[in-house]
């Protein structure tokens, strides 16, 4: 969409739909739907603004399939050792660019909240969801193809067990 | 108003080195006698990658402690780090991560300084329309931000204030030298990096690293996919005096590790399976079956190799209870397209979301929240017996005493 064009009003919704579920899901504790959100061969990274600024790869976390997005949750659900906690995503409006008839790419801010089982609640995270989207993914439902997630900070609190 | 009670004398248990006090984690007095005593003494700090700063005029900040630093590579390429201080009203110098510049100017008065961190200018010193200025006999420089002794040894960057440190690789001791040399054997390529901040203490983080006895006990992943089992052939080598160490383990190598199982280990449990194994996919790129080594040097230096993964990591204290812990991830410059994808991929073995890593992050803090009542009661540390040395069994706990050997040492405690 160039700026001040018009908006396709039902694709924005079907991929704002498309965020919301996924953040929901994880919110919810749903985890183990997360990776359904995603194509088979999708690539999810979690990388931070410094990183990408000075073009160096490294990554919080990646995967290159929807298996490897199995396998974390499957990691933290039966091996890894954290304390209790939830997030709460707080998502902005996301601006679509189209790629081709089958996919978009959305530019989408979040925060994260996070929630210790103590109680304690703080900013985890923020920063911005670089996603390029199929419409017409399985089920006919949208899905990420590709997911950067962009952290505004270099610093991480303690740990990052559950995917943002 | 009364004056403020004094500190408490602080007294090490009678037993020695196998008891740590826990008020050594708590006490904002003992935080400040470390900062002078270790940070500001005579320890040598990681200040960075050389490659890092590959051209003149490079420099980014870093810290020795709590004091802000700058490291710099001047026109002519050599090295300089200087107290990012300013020597008028001692303003930060460098505001940025990282930049390039040929001089320094600190925004609040624009004095400038060179890359060495020599006082070059003093904006208006002889005053405005012969009005104002300083007296010609002001020594601003006597303010000066102090310069740090520079040692770089096979890129990797150490500073010290002290001139009482021992050259560096004296300071490392021969085999812990060896074993820097084997991981940095060739110039090395950036991959990135990030902060993990933990919610203790800096010294519990230390106190993690040196302990070859946890890694498979609290790390699921290592014992699940027999990476680091302590049944697997290895050792521990405690160098300089006591504060460095390595810990190594050797691949398929030792028993099948029946002994978890047989113990009821809860990371033997093995419902956990990888669908998609790649990231544990690794190669000898060292050629000596070394799967890992862990490698630290006292006090906030760790270089680690996790199969095809190289890091450093500073750790960098932020107060008695927390500490930035700075990942940066390398690869070799002349790598290439797989080994790289390959040391990307591993990376989600580390860092605070690394299938490994992320629950050193969790377990240090359950310590700096556990002995929160308890500032006079100790950590009993009696694996491997009472002393300080190298021993081929990592059911040891000889380099968690070492480290303590010279804390106690340094801070005269």
């Amino acid at each position: 969409m160039s700026p001040g064009g018009a908006v396709d009003v039902g694709l924005q919704l079907a991929v704002e739909q498309l965020l919301a579920r996924c953040a929901h899901a994880i919110d919810d504790d749903r985890l183990e739907e997360w990776p359904e959100f995603f194509t088979e061969s999708a690539r999810y990274q979690i990388t931070t603004a410094e990183n990408l600024e000075r073009g160096l790869p490294l990554t919080i976390a990646s995967a290159d399939s929807r298996a490897m997005l199995r396998d974390r949750i499957s990691a933290l659900r039966h091996a890894n050792i954290y304390e209790a906690q939830r997030y709460r995503h707080l998502l902005s409006a996301t601006l679509l660019e189209r790629i081709d008839g089958a996919t978009v790419r959305a530019t989408s801010s979040f925060a994260v909240l996070r929630i210790m089982h103590t109680g304690e609640s703080a900013l985890f995270a923020s920063g911005r969801y670089l996603d390029r989207i199929r419409l017409a993914g399985e089920r006919g439902a949208p899905q990420f193809e590709e997911r950067i997630v962009v952290l505004d900070s270099r610093q991480v609190d303690t740990l990052l067990a559950i995917p943002l | 108003m009364n004056a403020p009670r004094p500190p408490e004398p602080r007294t090490w248990p009678a037993e020695g080195l196998t008891r740590v006090p826990y008020w050594v984690y708590q006490d904002e007095d003992i935080y400040r006698r470390e900062q002078e005593l270790i940070f500001r003494g005579a320890t040598w700090t990681f200040l960075g990658l050389e490659a890092e700063l590959p051209a003149a005029g490079d420099w980014k900040t870093t810290f020795v402690g709590d004091m802000p630093v700058v490291l710099a590579r001047d026109a002519n390429g050599a090295l300089h780090a200087f107290e990012n201080r300013c020597a008028h009203r001692g303003a930060l110098l460098c505001l940025k991560a990282r930049g390039n510049s040929r001089e320094i100017a600190c925004v609040y008065h624009n004095w400038t300084y060179d890359l060495a961190g020599n006082l070059t200018a003093v904006a208006f010193r002889r005053g405005v329309r012969g009005k104002g200025g300083m007296p010609a006999d002001a020594k601003p420089e006597s303010q000066a931000p102090r310069k740090f002794r520079i040692a770089t040894y096979h890129g990797l960057v150490f500073g010290t204030l002290s001139d009482k440190t021992p050259p560096i690789e004296e300071y490392l001791g021969s085999e812990i030298a060896t074993r820097v040399r084997r991981v940095m054997k060739a110039p090395v390529k950036l991959l990135g990096g990030y902060s993990q901040m933990l919610p203790n203490n800096w010294k519990l983080y230390l106190d993690n690293v040196k302990d070859t006895y946890h890694a498979s006990l609290l790390h699921l992943f290592f014992t699940t996919f027999r990476i680091n089992r302590l049944s697997q052939d290895g050792g521990v080598i405690v160098g300089g005096d006591g504060g460095n160490h390595v810990s190594f383990s050797l691949r398929n190598t030792g028993t099948r590790g029946e002994e978890y199982e047989k113990a009821g280990v809860r990371s033997a449990h093995d419902g956990f399976r990888l669908e998609v194994p790649d990231v544990i996919d690794s190669v000898d790129e060292f050629g000596d079956g070394i799967s890992i080594q862990i490698l630290a040097v006292f006090p906030g230096f760790v270089l680690h190799q996790i199969m095809n993964s190289l890091a450093v990591r500073q750790v960098i204290p932020k107060g008695v209870g927390r500490t930035e812990l700075a990942w940066t991830c390398f690869g070799y410059a002349d790598d290439d397209a797989a080994m790289t994808a390959r040391r990307l991929r591993q990376a989600n073995l580390i860092g605070p979301a690394g299938f490994i890593s992320m629950e050193d992050g969790a377990a240090t803090g359950f310590v700096q929240r556990g002995v929160a009542g308890a500032p006079d009661r100790a950590s009993f540390v009696e694996m491997g017996g009472r002393e300080v040395g190298s021993d081929p069994s990592r059911v040891n706990e000889t380099s968690v005493r070492g480290l303590w050997q010279a804390y106690r040492r340094h801070m005269g405690l």
